[in-house]
């Protein structure tokens, strides 16, 4: 079930009625929610920061883990679309007295929601929850388990467009915690489908799935060969809350000898950008004055996150006639 | 009905003494803003004719329009671009083709969205029969009353118009 994403996310006449993985999306598809989200951009530059697509639309963040950048950028994206935003903190709500994820899906629509944002701990939960919505309802994927964060790969994708201006040269470099990181498959899916040059996978042995490079990616176990010449440094966030097992030493050692510094950095291209998906854990997996730098775009990432979110939204809710829901 | 690019050209010259002569002096501190793609290039040829100081704004009304649910979006939206501030200024929307009004209706909504303008105008090369909603052309190169399935469009490479078959896009000759 974790891996049908792609069937279920297209409707019957083609296009994209959910968002559950960049898995199966292809270059079109891909290139085309980039180049929405590049005209949402825009509507940053007005006085009133809206546009009225989704107007009359009610949007449900529904979040089973917590977070703060994705939940407010979709939030902020439901609201420049002028939809209604509904946020539910599902931990402290129903589900915590034992109501089950369908019984809690079945009340939203009876209140007549029409997009879900999703976000849990299980993976293939948003794809379970998109064969189970009303026709006419969609559901967007904001991180299930350790499977998929497809709207982070796509916010990562415009933001290396916006500064390298494609795909076919780069060599991007994805450095850290792979094996917690649903960011960084969805990455590699996306990066392969937009024709990246080389997308390399840096990190230590545990903290690698097991056959990574059947993704078609370049394995390196010592971060400066690993981001040497590369034009794009992806850091992933060290994920303690979900090593079960002592995976690593500490902290400390893990800066030592994976932590992105100023001295690693210049192993890389001159012009090399640096991303991290957020929250950074600064001295853990980079040093601040990477973070804080001038080769870092993690600012305009969390920008970018805006558009793409917009211009997913606006594609799967587009892609029904209102006329023709129950 | 094909129309050349050089009796166009003479309309746009007499609209733009129509423009000057309505707004009068102040016409240099005009704002022009095409709407695309049409409007685009009729605003262009009106803003070098009128000379004015600004440069010329585009609004892209994809995200404006009232039937987007049932025609799905176009993926190549382009962005709007107003690089002025229109805060009680004098606005001259441009369109090539008035019609229903429903795209002018977009167009003033995201206009509003960038601020409050003193005065909006309306300069459209044509003015075809079958307003939908209470909006007229200030200036209008022409005014005709066509059959429901046609369609008059703008040549791609002139500002020449033709006429066509609405579902086919098909040219017209007559």
């Amino acid at each position: 079930m974790v891996e049908a994403g792609a069937d279920v996310q297209l409707g019957p006449d083609g296009r994209l009625r959910h968002f559950l993985t960049a898995e199966g999306l292809g270059r079109d598809r891909l290139t085309e929610i980039l180049d929405l989200a590049e005209s949402f951009a825009g509507v940053h530059d007005k006085s009133i920061k809206k546009v009225p697509l989704l107007r009359g639309h009610t949007v449900v963040n529904l979040f089973f883990e917590t977070s703060t950048r994705t939940r407010s950028t979709f939030e902020l994206a439901a609201k420049r679309l002028s939809a209604d935003v509904l946020n539910l903190n599902v931990q402290t709500s129903a589900t915590a007295k034992g109501e089950s994820l369908l019984d809690t899906l079945a009340n939203l629509q009876a209140m007549q929601c029409d997009l879900f944002v999703m976000r849990h701990a299980e993976s293939g939960a948003a794809h379970f929850v998109a064969r189970h919505v009303a026709p006419g309802t969609h559901v967007i994927n904001a991180g299930d388990g350790q499977h998929a964060h497809p709207t982070q790969a796509l916010l990562d994708a415009l933001t290396i467009r916006r500064h390298k201006g494609g795909f076919e040269d780069l060599t991007v470099a994805i450095v850290g915690d792979l094996l917690h990181s649903r960011v960084a498959r969805s990455e590699i899916h996306a990066l392969r489908a937009l024709g990246t040059r080389e997308i390399r996978v840096v990190g230590p042995r545990t903290l690698l799935p097991n056959a990574i490079e059947t993704l078609g990616v370049s394995v390196f176990h010592d971060i400066e060969p690993g981001i040497a010449d590369a034009d794009v440094v992806i850091m992933l966030r060290l994920q303690r809350e979900r090593m079960e097992h002592a995976l690593l030493p500490s902290e400390t050692e893990f800066f030592s000898r994976w932590g992105l510094t100023p001295e690693r950095l210049a192993h890389a291209r001159p012009d090399a950008i640096v991303m991290h998906p957020g929250p950074i854990n600064r001295g853990v997996e980079i040093d601040s004055r990477v973070a804080d730098g001038p080769q870092s775009v993690i600012l305009d990432q969390v920008t970018n996150g805006i558009a793409i979110r917009m211009a997913v939204m606006a594609l799967v809710a587009g892609t029904a006639p209102r006329e023709a829901r129950p | 009905m094909a129309t050349d690019a050089a009796t166009v050209e003479q309309w746009l010259d007499r609209m733009a003494d129509e423009i000057r002569a309505s707004v009068g002096d102040d016409v240099h501190d005009l704002l022009i803003v095409g709407v695309h793609t049409g409007g685009v290039r009729v605003a262009e040829a009106l803003h070098t004719r009128l000379g004015a100081r600004d440069p010329l704004g585009t609004l892209d009304i994809s995200f404006y329009r009232d039937d987007f649910t049932r025609i799905g979006l176009h993926p190549r939206v382009r962005r709007s671009e107003l690089p002025f501030s229109i805060e009680d200024r004098t606005i001259l929307l441009v369109d090539d083709v008035l019609y229903s009004g429903r795209t002018i209706r977009a167009a003033l909504n995201e206009l509003f969205d960038y601020g409050r303008p003193a005065r909006v105008l309306l300069a459209v090369l044509v003015e075809r029969a079958g307003h939908e909603l209470p909006i007229r052309a200030d200036f209008a190169g022409t005014r005709l009353e066509l059959a429901p399935g046609q369609q008059v469009r703008l040549n791609h490479d002139d500002l020449g118009l033709s006429l066509r078959d609405a579902r086919t896009g098909d040219p017209i000759d007559g």
